[in-house]
């Protein structure tokens, strides 16, 4: 399945990347020849087998439901491009 | 008496302890053998007065006979994925300009514990993906090593391409790297070096800027296994920050180091015989079985159906779980910013300044895999075939104990050679990813030169958890191949 322009584009949208006309054209080969090389997964049989999404058998930690730490509004704002009154700022979201 | 800078860490060790110079001696001769080592931009940001301030302290220890143990007052590299309070971390990304983290990541933190001298972050493919530091937002490496009567300058490997570089140059008697895909087996091979990534779930990642958490492992590299093995043990440990670190206790690996290798079976897998690679890499190979016969190890052939999906399999994985671990670099908690004319504009614009091509390349490829109607065909299927690759090596580590193959599938190359084909660039970790599907150990062992006198590294790969006879089968191989090539020192000038 070829990925065309929109298709990118859309991807693109997602991701949250903008991308301008030529790099469209360029990401549409680009993907286009990633992915029709991952194609030949298709040739694996896989029913009946559970996907893996860890690699270690073992069953998450629980911990008791405390706080553990905080305190640390200046140490979490510290690398922000833009703060305010301890707060992160952003462009006006809401008219 | 050998010069300092000749030593190894384990050597270095020894002198630290029999008093034979001092840690603030060994600290200032790698602070200038940093500085000597500029053109190779190994290092991106240098620490020398941390160093000499580390290095003092250590001697202070020693001197009150406190010593911390065999990572006291050793001066060591650290790759920029790792966050290092108060010294700016960024992954070699544009995205992190100036992030200069509040917290210390786990494995450097235990490392500064043990007593470790900091002389730096090095360079690396930003954040981590790449296989030939080419896509650092700071520009490329040049390896030590040049190919004989070639003054072209190649590539360290990578991702961690500039821990492999600083190392082999002599800057730092360690380094630390991360391995997702091969990350540090392939650049400890192309240059010369022992590289090891441990178990998942060893080393803790927290702290450490993440690219495939289902895969990221930080590692060693070392001019000697023992030298990779006592940074390791330091690096190690049970972390309750990160939920995928596992909780057993780690051996003293460099005890494991017996170099008996008697009865040890090893397992040689013949789908790793990939067609055209060069004939001095399956000679190597080869070499490297006859050892173990010497050294009375049992060669067991063995088979791994699934490996020629393992490329794939990781290129699915690995950019999924990266589209997924980037969508913090929104221009609002850290990094850069580019403004736009409302948020959603700022996200992309900051992005698609921020980001290099080849991460770029990822988190398409991941979000497409990931996105409504194709989750099934690819990602599902992805895992699904994963657990086919680990099923593979579980059933294989039934007959073996250990198994060897090449490292990479060539010697190192000259910048932009390849860098214009993806693909052909993932083909440089056909060995080393399989293992990372299934979580095993692995380690590279410089075995050999390459008709053009580059550094040649065969690979051992590990059970679960048993680092410590998958070193010493390194240490047997080690010591059996005697590698003893430097890089000339062409960068001192």
């Amino acid at each position: 399945m070829a990925l065309d322009n929109a298709a990118v584009r859309k991807i693109a949208r997602l991701a949250r990347i903008e991308v301008t006309e030529a790099e469209v054209e360029h990401y549409a080969k680009e993907l286009n020849a990633i992915l029709g090389w991952i194609e030949q997964l298709s040739e694996v049989k896989t029913d009946n087998i559970a996907p893996m999404s860890r690699v270690v058998d073992m069953k998450l930690p629980m911990r008791k439901d405390i706080v553990s730490d905080g305190g640390k509004q200046a140490d979490i704002i510290v690398n922000a491009p833009e703060t305010a009154a301890g707060y992160f700022v952003v462009p006006k979201v809401v008219e | 008496m050998t010069d300092i800078i000749d030593l190894d860490l384990g050597s270095a060790r020894d002198g630290l302890a029999k008093k034979a110079f001092s840690a603030l001696e060994l600290a200032r001769t790698h602070v200038q053998a940093m500085e000597d080592a500029r053109s190779l931009n190994a290092i991106i940001i240098e620490t020398p007065d941390r160093a000499l301030a580390d290095a003092k302290a250590a001697d202070q220890r020693r001197a009150k006979g406190e010593s911390l143990g065999a990572m006291d007052g050793i001066p060591i590299a650290i790759k920029d994925v790792f966050c290092t309070k108060g010294v700016v971390s960024r992954a070699c990304s544009k995205i992190l300009d100036g992030f200069s983290p509040t917290y210390e990541s786990t494995v450097t933190a235990n490392l500064w514990q043990a007593g470790a001298v900091m002389l730096g972050k090095t360079n690396m493919d930003e954040f981590a993906m790449g296989s030939s530091n080419e896509t650092s937002a700071l520009g490329p490496v040049a390896s030590p090593w040049r190919r004989r009567g070639d003054n072209r300058p190649l590539v360290p490997g990578g991702s961690s391409g500039g821990s492999a570089a600083a190392v082999a140059a002599g800057v730092g008697l360690g380094a630390t790297g991360s391995d997702t895909g091969g990350s540090i087996r392939q650049p400890a091979a192309f240059c010369g070096l022992v590289g090891v990534k441990p178990t998942y779930g060893r080393c803790s990642r927290w702290g450490m800027i993440a690219f495939a958490s289902s895969l990221d492992q930080a590692g060693s590299f070392g001019r000697t296994v023992r030298d990779a093995a006592i940074m390791l043990r330091a690096m190690a440990g049970y972390d309750p920050k990160d939920s995928t670190s596992v909780d057993r206790p780690v051996p003293d690996y460099e005890a494991a180091l017996t170099g008996n290798v008697k009865g040890l079976r090893v397992g040689i897998p013949k789908e790793y015989r990939v067609g055209g690679m060069p004939a001095a890499i399956e000679d190597l190979w080869q070499r490297g079985i006859g050892w173990f016969k010497d050294m009375g190890a049992t060669i067991v052939d063995i088979s791994l159906p699934h490996t020629k999906y393992a490329l794939p399999t990781y290129y699915v994985i690995a950019p999924a779980e990266a589209s997924s671990n980037l969508g913090r670099y929104d221009g609002v908690r850290f990094g850069l910013r580019v403004s736009g004319d409302n948020v959603l504009d700022m996200y992309e614009k900051t992005r698609a300044t921020g980001f290099g091509a080849e991460v770029k390349r990822r988190i398409m490829i991941g979000t497409y895999v990931l996105s409504a109607g194709y989750y099934d065909a690819y990602y599902l299927k992805a895992q699904k075939v994963r657990a086919l690759i680990a099923r593979d090596f579980t059933a294989a580590f039934e007959q073996v104990d250990v198994v060897l193959t090449p490292t990479t599938p060539s010697a190192a190359f000259a910048h932009g050679e390849i860098a214009g084909d993806p693909v052909a660039m993932y083909l440089n970790d056909v060995f080393a990813v399989p293992a990372s599907l299934a979580g095993l150990p692995g380690v590279n062992v410089p075995a050999g030169l390459s008709p053009e006198g580059l550094p040649l590294g065969l690979q051992l790969l590990g059970r679960t958890f048993d680092e410590s006879g998958l070193l010493n089968a390194a240490f047997a191989l080690e010591r059996a191949a005697n590698f003893t090539a430097r890089a000339a020192p062409w960068w001192r000038q």
